[in-house]
């Protein structure tokens, strides 16, 4: 076996071109787990914690570039005022340990439907950059995740950064678990609601084979507001409109029975969340007015 | 492969080390600290809890490698020769030891959240400790044990005069 260990993002590339069974690894809360247990036995380790690029993040005109190898306990600590959905859920995310080792990268990496952070990557239509040493592409995060633990990366490319607008508005993350903290979602919600652009956006994890967004829903509720001019009036919604969204975000699930929960369990939730989630925010906007 | 770092203050190498071992395996079996315990290898239990340049991690995640050149504190850093430190002293007082093998875990982890909230309440606490488990004791003494140890490290140290003030 080989340890890899690059220091710059330029040597990261050259040797994954090298190497493209080698695994990369950040916080190693995910492939420590594999190797501990010998369900897997790679070739070689790619370290990327040498790359301190990789831990930093950027405004760079209006849109935040931020680092795979940046923390969820940086997220909370640096991040929380600008990505708050992604800082909420940060916080949900394992103990202490675990979110001072793990990214966002390695999130994406593992693209496992349940991860956290994906929810709200989504809702705020985040954008993945991948880079190889051929080049850099970016893609929108709805189109990075292409099946259960499955993403569109391919073996000779890494994750460099995802791209995010700071928030135009309140957001937020729920998620359903049996304790508070240390525990993998049973299904969760994130939501953005963007006054200047007088958009919504969402974001599902743990109830289809990949985190996926609710679009009908997104549509519906931005009609909703629109119509009765509620983004300049900030009066509250209508009691039926949040049950039809409650409604959309489930339909948009595609859950299926588990040991966590069943698929119906998943579908109640998850309206229930969306419609609180949906007053929670609308209720921050309208006391900022 | 080799690997070189700082443990407890001191530099230590451990030669031949296998590339997919954790840094719990290379403190344990190739540099004699065997404090930091092994109970599930993933991350749940939170006993194999160390500093690693001052952050607080399970070191059964950390790979070997990723340590080289970095800086290490175990339980073991944290006593002074045979003078335990006042956290370890509250743990023994509370009753919050039992067995025992969660102990270590829960003192570095303690240790970590005293010093970035030197008086923290129950809920910051149980939050902060949500990474440690322990099937013996239970949490209330543990977290009596945690308050025990915040009063004692913001007292006034005997004789020194100058009042109070973590001294983790
Ligand atoms: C006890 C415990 C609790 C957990 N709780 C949660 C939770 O509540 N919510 C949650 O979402 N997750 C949770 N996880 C899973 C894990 O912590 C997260 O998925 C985390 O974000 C992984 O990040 P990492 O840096 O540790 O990844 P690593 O383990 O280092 O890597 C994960 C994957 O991504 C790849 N990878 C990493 N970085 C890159 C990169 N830059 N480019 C390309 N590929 C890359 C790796 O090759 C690997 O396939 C938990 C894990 C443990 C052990
Ligand atoms: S042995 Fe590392 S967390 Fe349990
Ligand atoms: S005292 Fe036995 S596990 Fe905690």
């Amino acid at each position: 076996m080989e340890f890899l260990q690059p220091t710059t993002w330029t040597e990261a590339l050259a040797m994954k071109a090298a190497h493209p069974d080698a695994i990369p690894i950040a916080g190693g809360t995910d492939v420590m787990v594999e190797i501990n247990f010998d369900r897997h036995r790679p070739p070689a380790f790619l370290d990327l914690t040498r790359i301190a690029e990789l831990s930093e993040w950027g405004l760079d005109n209006g849109v935040l570039r931020v680092g795979a190898g940046v923390t969820y306990t940086q997220l909370i600590d640096e991040l929380g005022d600008r990505l708050p959905g992604l800082a909420k859920a940060s916080r949900t995310v394992g103990s202490p340990q675990i979110r001072n080792r793990g990214t966002v990268g390695g999130n994406l990496g593992s693209a496992s439907p349940a991860g956290d952070a994906h929810p709200p990557l989504l809702a705020s239509r985040a954008i993945v950059e991948l880079a190889s040493s051929a080049g850099t592409r970016r893609l929108p995060m709805h189109e990075f995740f292409v099946g259960p633990k499955r993403s569109a990366m391919r073996k000779d490319e890494l994750i460099r950064a995802f791209l995010v607008a700071p928030a135009q508005g309140p957001q937020q993350f729920s998620k359903v678990g049996t304790r508070n903290a240390m525990v993998i979602a049973v299904c969760s919600f994130a939501l953005a609601i963007e006054p200047d652009r007088r958009r919504v956006g969402t974001g599902i994890g743990s109830a289809a084979p990949t985190p996926v967004t609710a679009p009908e829903a997104e549509r519906f509720l931005e009609g909703v507001l629109g119509e009765h001019d509620l983004w300049q009036t900030r009066a509250p919604v209508a009691e039926s409109a949040l049950l039809r969204f409650g409604e959309l975000v489930a339909a948009a699930a595609r859950p299926i029975d588990d040991v966590r929960g069943t698929a119906a369990y998943r579908r109640h939730a998850l309206a229930v969340m969306a419609r609180r989630s949906f007053v929670w925010a609308w209720n921050e906007y309208r006391a900022a007015a | 492969m080799r690997i070189a770092c700082t443990v407890n203050g001191t530099p230590r190498v451990a030669e031949d080390v296998w590339e997919g071992t954790s840094l719990l395996g290379v403190l344990r079996e190739h540099m004699d600290l065997p404090g930091s315990k092994n109970a599930c290898e993933q991350g749940e239990c939170g006993s194999c809890s160390v500093y690693l340049d001052g952050r607080l991690v399970c070191a059964c995640l950390v790979l070997g490698g990723q340590a080289q050149g970095r800086e290490v504190i175990t339980v073991e850093g944290l006593a002074s020769g045979e003078v335990l430190h006042p956290v370890q002293e509250a743990f023994l007082e509370a009753g919050a030891v039992q067995c025992g093998f969660c102990t270590p875990g829960l003192v570095v982890a303690t240790h970590d959240l005293l010093t970035r909230t030197p008086q923290p309440t129950t809920v910051e606490i149980r939050e902060a400790l949500a990474g440690n488990i322990c099937r013996c004791t239970g949490y209330v003494k543990i977290i009596d044990a945690v308050h025990l140890a915040a009063k004692r490290l913001t007292l006034p140290r005997e004789g020194d005069g100058k009042g109070g003030g973590p001294r983790l």
